[in-house]
């Protein structure tokens, strides 16, 4: 635990108060039950032979399961930069004064809202089946300047991203909605009051405060997409890890050891994403966290509301403004 | 009272007013809150808007800057009719709503500053004041900047550029407002009650930078509590009420008042 600060340390308070803290019996307890029960869990573990640890580091690097992390973190990326994009577009529409745009948007959310993502990759992969043809042309005309076969687009790693990444984008964008609306309309109006565009203000003003709001639920998103993958043999793709480790548990007749692979790679990427998270929230919290001033050097202090001008040698805050600005 | 016809031109007049409103309605809905505002402003003068809330004054602030559409009547400013253009269609003469574009060109002219600041808060008070130069104006990040720290030096306020706005005052923020709205160059100003958000003793450093500005001759609208700031520095004071102007005249009128309803309302605010 961290040292606790002592209000008013060295300053001379002649009738300080030196009192006993109240009895609190509760943490003790609970960190013996909680210490118990995790030694319970870990001699468990070690000493189960079902869990079979020599296999699990014999396949912990296995080639198949490194390739399949490679195909689950390629399918989460692709999927969620995808959706990011779309779901933005889709959040504008869904507040543009345009009424078609509007409905358009409704609708998109909520089909890909109100089927299930598994039956959407189904149908993914089922594409080429659909539509063999891709072609462009005069629409009701026989008149095509390009055309392509379906399955030559659309192949399996396609349809895997484009499913999850449609899915994902009507999530998403309820998210964003939410966080366009929870920004101030007073900066819409000082923005237009500026001479500012619609789109400008919407891309420096209103977007930038809304990430804020956006990002915590986007990660948890994220994480949940890192999994959601594992739904895409109904394309069906074969290569993510959830199917590489479950293909090589299948050969040699033993589940549990790698699905504890599978665990420990999942909860480590989920760590690193967890760790992106912090970051991204960090720099998008800039001014909202009065002390957060990432690496502009020297940190100002903090007045208060009321303090009036604080007495700062100001010749030596010009000049760290105009050595530490960089925007 | 269906007086629009506008025809009044300022031919011969002299200098052109800077803003002039004939008969202004505004409706929200079915709440009538502006009935028939008649007013004008010459350029390089102060005109104080004072009245109860609710009286409709912030309402026509907001319709000279087109933050509101208006329902009835006409605004000028420097001669341009607002929020609309003249259009021939069927052989008549029609109002033609303006497009985005024109209504931000309108706006460039105008600057405002708001009772709750609405500074941008993920940027810095130097950030906030080069905002509309760089991506409005394009003019050059350097020049932008160089702009910028003037202006903020010009509100008593060039040893906090990278100060966020929450790490400043509620003056400091105003004033940081004003400087924003200064880098745009407009010829009027607009104030929303700039001063109704601050701790009593923050007013003053607000007053004294819009006092100074008025010294240089800018023309200046404001909606404000503060009578002694009218007093010392109105050329026009104007009392609203109810949706309509009760009275107006020069700032002795503050202390030689005739309407019953502006007596009343005085006696209530000093």
């Amino acid at each position: 635990m961290a040292k606790k600060e002592v209000d008013g340390e060295g300053l001379d308070i002649p009738n300080r108060i030196k009192a006993l803290p109240v009895k609190r019996p509760g943490p003790i307890v609970a960190a013996v039950i909680v210490a118990l029960l995790a030694a319970m869990l870990i001699q468990g573990m070690i000493t189960n032979p079902r869990l079979d640890w020599p296999t699990v580091w014999k396949y912990l690097f296995n080639e198949n399961v490194l390739e399949g992390i490679r195909y689950t973190l390629e399918l989460t990326v692709i999927s969620m930069v995808v959706a990011i994009i779309l779901s933005v577009i889709l959040a504008i529409m869904r507040k543009s004064i345009n009424p078609v745009l509007r409905g358009v948007s409704w609708f998109f959310i909520w089909f890909f809202r109100g089927t299930p993502v598994y039956t959407q990759l189904i149908f993914w992969g089922l594409f080429s089946v659909l539509i063999p043809k891709l072609s462009l042309g005069i629409p009701f005309t026989s008149v095509e300047f390009w055309s392509v076969d379906s399955s030559v687009v659309v192949t399996a790693f396609n349809a895997a991203w484009i499913g999850l990444a449609l899915n994902e984008a009507a999530y998403l964008s309820e998210i964003v909605r939410a966080g366009l609306e929870a920004v101030d309309p007073g900066q819409t109006e000082a923005a237009q009051a500026l001479g500012m565009s619609r789109t400008l203000i919407m891309r420096r003003i209103i977007l930038p405060q809304a990430m804020r709001i956006i990002i915590p639920p986007t990660g948890n998103e994220t994480i949940g997409m890192l999994k959601t993958t594992s739904l895409v043999t109904a394309v069906p793709f074969t290569l993510e890890l959830q199917f590489a480790t479950n293909a090589i548990a299948n050969r040699i007749y033993k589940p549990i050891p790698l699905l504890l692979v599978a665990c420990f790679w999942y909860l480590l990427i989920t760590s690193i994403l967890m760790v992106i998270q912090s970051r991204l929230e960090k720099h998008f919290g800039k001014g909202f966290d009065a002390r957060a001033m990432g690496t502009r050097g020297k940190q100002p202090p903090l007045p208060g509301k009321t303090e009036g001008e604080p007495k700062d040698d100001v010749n030596k805050l010009n000049e760290a403004a105009f050595t530490g600005m960089t925007a | 009272m269906t007086d629009t016809a506008n025809t009044t031109a300022s031919v011969g007049t002299g200098t052109q007013p800077a803003i002039k409103a004939t008969q202004v309605h505004k409706a929200f809905g079915s709440l009538h809150v502006l009935k028939g505002v008649d007013l004008t402003v010459m350029p390089g003068t102060v005109t104080v808007i004072l009245g109860p809330s609710g009286s409709g004054k912030s309402t026509f602030l907001r319709l000279i800057n087109q933050l509101e559409t208006l329902t009835g009547g006409s605004i000028e400013v420097d001669g341009e009719l607002i929020g609309f253009k003249h259009v021939t269609k069927n052989g008549q003469d029609v109002l033609q709503t303006l497009d985005d574009k024109e209504i931000a060109a309108q706006r460039s002219r105008l600057g405002m500053v708001f009772q709750r600041f609405n500074l941008f808060p993920h940027m810095t008070a130097l950030e906030n004041v080069m905002e509309a130069p760089v991506h409005v104006k394009h003019i050059g990040k350097k020049e932008a900047r160089e702009l910028g720290v003037a202006e903020l030096e010009r509100v008593g306020l060039g040893d906090r550029l990278d100060y966020y706005p929450s790490q400043l005052s509620g003056g400091q923020q105003q004033r940081v407002a004003i400087a924003r709205a200064l880098a745009m160059k407009p010829e009027i100003m607009l104030f929303d009650e700039p001063t109704s958000a601050l701790d009593p003793e923050l007013v003053g450093e607000v007053l004294n930078v819009m006092r100074s500005l008025a010294k240089e001759g800018m023309t200046m609208v404001c909606v404000t509590h503060e009578i002694g700031f009218a007093r010392e520095v109105a050329d026009q004071v104007v009392f609203m009420d109810g949706g309509v102007v009760v009275e107006k005249g020069g700032p002795d009128i503050i202390d030689h008042p005739t309407e019953p309803r502006f007596k009343d309302f005085l006696q209530h605010v000093l």
